[in-house]
């Protein structure tokens, strides 16, 4: 049979790292070419929401948030972060649709190298928050090296997600005009600018279901309180990364094979 | 003479689905199946096609605009999958389906050349060691900074042709590529494409040139309308073509 079913997925990625290497890092480069300050926008870009968001809400819709600009800019990194990803992977398979009427590849390449350079867009900005976290004297101890781990696992959902969204647009572009009122509803329902407390019980209940409120709750559980999170926390990010991946390559996979017919 | 086979094409029949590939919105697609149009428009690009390719032959597929020649070489190269049947490749294969399939327009000669190297499965200390070779066979010295969007067609398949040839892989796939760039630059490809042969790379090959198959290939497979009428030595294979069309 064809290369695609000889070698299993582990295999490819090996084979093709390469290729993931050179496309996040053609991703970085066209990003900021031209423009002056270069990366340097990845980190000015949240601080400068931040001051505008933090404003609003501090004069406009009051919440009663301590340190609210770092309780902002947490979850607006980690929600900007999902929400760049998984777009651009939506469009990824389309957009290289000349590339892969030509030549073999193994298509999740595209979706997966996306979401990747988003994350490294992320990276930068987690400097912002670090001089937020020194300009409004957060304490930080021991617990704040965990920072890897709420990432990780929201590196993962997006790459599902990614992986879903891109296979299915190949098929319907109508999901291209639709995610993007869904992910402003998605955006309302995670609690990234007002705390889960100021919602009455039943909505907190449902938006407890929400794997984004998860991962933005354990990232500031340690940037800013300098805590651990508790158990349920960590099971609710683990097990919704995972199963959002392992949905997203089984989805991914099934629906490939006609791509060329489509793209 | 090795005698084992290294392509192997069994009953393969690719169908498209002409009225299908034009649904893109939910819409369009509820709309067709509700009036039962969704399965028309049946085409088929190869019907029930078996051949098999020995390790270091040349084999051209001819046959008029439109037969199924390049379908079988996506196919074969593992681009497309085929609607029936199977085929079995034991080995690398190099494309040159498109030449500079790969490249993006807004990076510069150097840049798609890591790019294009990865598309094809090779990483950077590999394309470094070969970028001198690559800058020297495509001539592009003086363009090497330059972004690839302002390069002349042929500039780019000379850049397409070196990269995809740098690397010695079991078969050569090539389509039509020779009818780009001039005089000179036709040669230099094909004392390359004759200089892999020798090396053992079975070729697999696609031109409305007579006089070039003829040159390469001592085996040719007729396609017409998707279905395989001939293969064997290329004398008798356009003989028997050119019967048809004379």
């Amino acid at each position: 049979m064809n290369t695609e079913n000889r070698s299993s997925f582990i295999q490819q990625l090996k084979k093709y790292k390469p290729l993931m290497n050179e496309l996040v890092a053609r991703d970085l480069k066209v990003k900021y070419r031209r423009s002056f300050l270069g990366y340097v926008w990845s980190l000015l870009n949240p601080l400068m929401m931040m001051t505008v968001m933090s404003y609003v809400f501090s004069y406009m819709f009051r919440f009663d948030v301590p340190n609210y600009p770092l309780y902002l800019i947490c979850g607006q990194t980690l929600w900007t972060f999902f929400n760049e990803s998984t777009n651009m992977a939506m469009y990824s398979v389309v957009a290289n649709g000349s590339l892969i009427r030509k030549v073999y590849i193994p298509k999740f390449i595209f979706p997966m190298s996306r979401v990747l350079s988003s994350f490294v867009t992320m990276g930068f900005s987690l400097v912002a928050i670090l001089i937020v976290m020194i300009f409004t004297g957060v304490k930080i101890n021991l617990s704040i090296l965990l920072f890897p781990i709420p990432l990780f696992f929201l590196l993962l959902f997006c790459m599902g997600i990614g992986l879903i969204l891109s296979a299915l647009s190949v098929y319907f572009r109508d999901i291209m005009h639709l995610y993007g009122v869904l992910t402003m509803a998605w955006m309302y329902a995670t609690p990234v600018f007002y705390p889960i407390e100021a919602l009455p019980a039943n909505v907190a209940m449902v938006i407890s279901f929400n794997p984004m409120y998860h991962y933005i709750t354990f990232f500031r559980e340690i940037v800013l309180y300098g805590t651990v999170p508790g158990a349920w926390t960590w099971i609710w990010c683990a097990v919704s990364s995972i199963v959002a991946f392992m949905a997203g390559l089984t989805v991914f996979r099934k629906l490939q094979r006609n791509f060329i017919l489509h793209v | 003479m090795n005698t084992e086979n290294i392509i192997e094409v069994k009953n393969v029949t690719m169908r498209f689905n002409l009225a299908e590939e034009k649904t893109d919105t939910i819409k369009e697609y509820i709309l067709k199946l509700l009036r039962g149009k969704l399965h028309f428009n049946e085409f088929f690009a190869l019907k029930d096609v078996s051949f098999n390719v020995k390790r270091g032959e040349a084999v051209a597929l001819i046959g008029v605009n439109g037969s199924g020649k390049s379908t079988m070489l996506k196919i074969i190269a593992g681009v497309m999958y085929p609607t029936k049947g199977s085929v079995n490749v034991k080995g690398s294969i190099a494309p040159l389906i498109e030449l500079g399939a790969g490249f993006d327009m807004d990076l510069t000669a150097r840049e798609n050349i890591y790019l294009n190297g990865a598309v094809l499965g090779y990483d950077r200390d590999f394309m470094n060691q070969h970028f001198d070779e690559i800058m020297e066979f495509s001539e592009l010295w003086d363009f090497v900074d330059v972004p690839v969007k302002n390069f002349s067609s042929g500039m780019i398949a000379r850049l397409g042709f070196a990269i995809a040839t740098i690397v010695k892989a079991d078969i050569l796939v090539v389509d039509e590529i020779l009818a780009v760039g001039d005089f000179r630059f036709q040669q230099k490809c094909k004392e390359r494409m004759a200089k892999l042969m020798s090396n053992g790379t079975t070729l697999l090959f696609v031109s409305h040139s007579a006089e070039q198959v003829k040159e390469l290939c001592e085996k040719s497979a007729w396609i017409d309308h998707g279905e395989l009428k001939a293969f064997g030595k290329t004398e008798e294979v356009y003989r028997m073509y050119e019967e048809k069309y004379n």
